[in-house]
């Protein structure tokens, strides 16, 4: 090829890219919505990242496919592979950014951090569901961050309260020793506070076992030191391969399963990579798992029978799948209200923060989203970011996860306090941090 | 003195009251250590051949792994899968010297440096591609691997010994012993140590060096299955296992990037030295100190002897 051939060469590729370029925002053409969602399907989180970006994706591909999309609009949908790393993350936040998107699901407590500050100024909300900043539920000083339905710390509140309950009372704690297992990232030390509190206010002795992410797969060390401490509890807030390992060995060292609870991100493979030892193992939840549910079938019959998603068929309905379903049905709820606020089929950051504050789902709206009996009602308000719902303790009996308690709720007069605390040191740590000055709507 | 207490006496008194303790700690760190070795052993079988410090032997470990299991699920009987993968290895050696070496011959080493990370980068998406980004469980049972635990009360408690552990320690002694007969006492072993020592004079009488790295490559391969397939029984067989790949780094900085039995007494030392510094040591910061610890005990060799345990000292005149 001659000097003028690979100038046509270089002219043709640049056209295509000027193309791609003109093409590329679906996102911002005219009846579309576009959702970016930060998934990892690849890296050392991916076991935990895999169920839920299906789940996401699916539910909102089963409302293209039923509906057409949400009040008329499509949803744009792209996914933006960040490794659970928090740099990527904030390329990929940096990549989507300019193409109107309706709101960021950062999905990692690490990534959702340096995102606060900037979704105010970009007019982007975050979507940081039961994870993030626990400070973050107070809409009046993050009116731009929602953290639905639960907290790190409404979280550890409702395990401690499960323990409570298993002792005899809360006081029965005093003189026992609670061992707290976790990931040393940010999304892991942020109960520690909470943790704290409660181990000085009920007088038990916490133990702390961090395992850094190079150390996913190799924890002896820290299991010896829970054999060495005797803990009455183990706690963990674990992602990724931390969670399969952490089970392996307390199986291994003959921890007692049944004392053995986690916060609400196990999946079914973690527990039965462990193998029979691990029947007894609890975590949290607060929504359905398996494929009972009118929307799931939905699912499966317009997406993943159709050949639509990348979920294996017997991986619908698992825990995180189902998670990522519940994440998307809060996106999808939000768009519609913000439709409702504004008329425009077509909304925008701005208009989708309006509609995460008013999202009420009612035990009548659930039934309507085919989520009847999946999971609990949820009402937000301007001030109220998160909802602060009940939760259950589920079990897992060496081939599925069953329910094995009634209702828990957080302990509101313990973790509220912190919060109120925690989001007054956030406003003054971080100079200028403007008052809140959005507008709040009727509904809410 | 509180301090200097818990850092200079309590430990040992732990260790004294808790023999059973101590002793569950030095095993699961020379297990740890053990395998380290056998991952650090990939990197100087490469690097003493070719100059080449191959980034890349970490991710051969997953792509190795995975490629076994991968097979395996998609219905090849598991002896089969292995010898398969053995041949995916045998092939990538061939792969990496047509493609990535031969072409980059008597370029600067930081060149075939980079070149490594491209081909980690390389396996990663051809791996997620073929086989998927999400993590599986090892073919254990199906490769008549032992499963369980042997409880040993002694010393006034109880030691566990994982069976795949003991399998762990065994495989890869063999396999190191195997690895320094055939280096050491084979006609390829000699060239190879030839090639080491100067590519000009093994070039001169004879020696193929695109043979040899064909054939050190290939054994980094079979070194990086035999860790894949242990770390993959002992937690499962994901991405994350190149992380802990990483952990080889320090070895090969303590033990010298030349020497095998450096790569072995290195792997054993930073194994044992973070478990029992992570056990001992680590509650005083609040734990979580077996990250760095690895690294900082590398570095206070280096300050004595820069060359590592093992490794060649390298007087240049300058």
């Amino acid at each position: 090829m001659g000097r003028t051939g690979y100038r046509y060469l270089a002219a043709a590729v640049a056209g295509c890219l000027a193309a791609g370029a003109v093409a590329l925002p679906a996102a911002a053409a005219e009846d579309s919505n576009f959702v970016p969602l930060f998934t990892y399907r690849t890296g050392p989180f991916s076991g935990s990242g895999i169920p839920i970006a299906n789940g996401m994706r699916d539910y909102l591909e089963m409302l293209n496919q039923r509906d057409g999309g949400i009040g008329g609009a499509k949803i744009a949908i792209e996914e933006c592979e960040t490794g659970y790393d928090t740099k990527k993350g904030l390329e990929c936040y940096e990549a989507v950014k300019g193409k109107n998107p309706v709101m960021i699901n950062p999905w990692s407590t690490g990534i959702t951090l340096p995102l606060i500050p900037k979704a105010k100024v970009d007019k982007i909300p975050v979507l940081s569901m039961a994870y993030g900043l626990s400070a973050s539920a107070l809409g009046d000083t993050f009116p731009w961050v929602f953290n639905p339905p639960n907290t790190y710390w409404d979280g550890l509140s409702m395990i401690i309260r499960y323990i409570g309950e298993q002792e005899g009372g809360l006081d029965k704690l005093k003189g026992k020793k609670l061992g707290y297992i976790y990931l040393d990232a940010g999304f892991g030390k942020e109960p520690i506070p909470m943790f704290e509190q409660f181990a000085k206010d009920l007088g038990f002795e916490l133990k702390l076992y961090p395992v850094a992410a190079t150390d996913m797969q190799n924890q002896s060390s820290q299991w010896l030191g829970v054999r060495r401490d005797r803990p009455d509890y183990m706690v963990m807030y674990g992602w990724g391969a931390l969670n399969p390992t952490a089970i392996k060995e307390a199986v291994r060292i003959n921890y007692p399963m049944a004392k053995f609870i986690s916060i609400w991100w196990p999946s079914e493979d973690d527990a039965k990579s462990a193998g029979d030892g691990a029947k007894g193992f609890k975590e949290l939840n607060w929504h359905g798992v398996g494929t009972d549910f009118p929307v799931i079938k939905d699912i499966q019959k317009l997406v993943v029978d159709k050949g639509l998603s990348q979920v294996a068929k017997d991986k619908v309905g698992e825990v995180l799948y189902n998670r990522g379903v519940y994440n998307s049905m809060l996106i999808a709820e939000a768009i519609r209200n913000a439709q409702k606020l504004t008329g425009k089929k077509a909304v925008t950051g701005e208009d989708v923060r309006r509609g995460l504050e008013t999202i009420d789902l009612t035990p009548a709206r659930l039934k309507e989203l085919g989520m009847e009996g999946f999971t609990d009602p949820l009402k937000l308000t301007c001030s109220d970011h998160n909802g602060h719902g009940a939760t259950f303790m589920q079990e897992w009996n060496g081939e599925k996860y069953v329910k094995v308690s009634g209702p828990l709720k957080p302990m509101t007069d313990k973790v509220e306090p912190l919060v109120q605390s925690a989001a007054k040191d956030y406003a003054e740590k971080n100079t200028g941090w403007p008052k809140r000055t959005e507008v709040c709507d009727k509904a809410s | 003195m509180t301090i200097l207490y818990a850092i200079f006496v309590d430990p040992f008194v732990q260790m004294a009251g808790a023999p059973d303790l101590l002793v569950q700690a030095l095993w699961d760190g020379l297990v740890s250590g053990v395998l380290y070795a056998l991952i650090a052993l990939g990197f100087v079988l490469i690097f003493k051949a070719s100059g080449v410090f191959n980034f890349a032997q970490g991710i051969m470990v997953v792509f190795a792994a995975l490629t076994l299991v991968g097979l395996h699920e998609k219905g090849v009987p598991a002896f089969l899968a292995l010898a398969l993968t053995v041949a995916v290895m045998f092939v990538l050696a061939v792969g990496v010297e047509r493609v990535v070496l031969r072409p980059l011959v008597n370029q600067p080493d930081i060149i075939l440096f980079i070149a490594t990370f491209g081909l980690t980068y390389f396996l990663i998406g051809f791996g997620e591609l073929i086989f998927g980004g999400n993590p599986k469980a090892m073919i254990t049972d199906q490769l008549f691997l032992p499963r369980g635990v042997v409880d040993v009360p002694m010393l006034g408690g109880m030691v566990s010994f994982q069976k795949i552990d003991i399998a762990a320690a065994i495989i890869a002694s063999l396999m190191v012993a195997g690895l320094a007969v055939f280096f050491q006492n084979t006609r390829i072993g000699r060239a190879l140590r030839a090639v080491a020592d100067s590519h000009k004079a093994a070039l001169s009488v004879g020696i193929s060096l695109n043979q040899i790295w064909v054939i050190v490559w290939f054994a980094a391969g079979l070194v990086a299955l035999a860790a894949g397939i242990m770390w993959g029984a002992r937690s499962e067989v994901s991405f994350a296992l190149e992380i802990i790949a990483l952990k080889a780094l320090p070895v090969l900085v303590l033990g010298g990037l030349t020497s095998v039995p450096g790569a072995i007494i290195g792997g054993l030392i930073i194994g044992v030295g973070e478990k029992l510094g992570e056990f001992y040591w680590g509650p005083l910061v609040g734990g979580g100190i077996e990250s760095w610890l690895a690294y900082f005990i590398a570095l206070a060799v280096l300050l004595v002897r820069p060359q590592g345990l093992f490794g060649e000292k390298i007087i240049e005149r300058i």
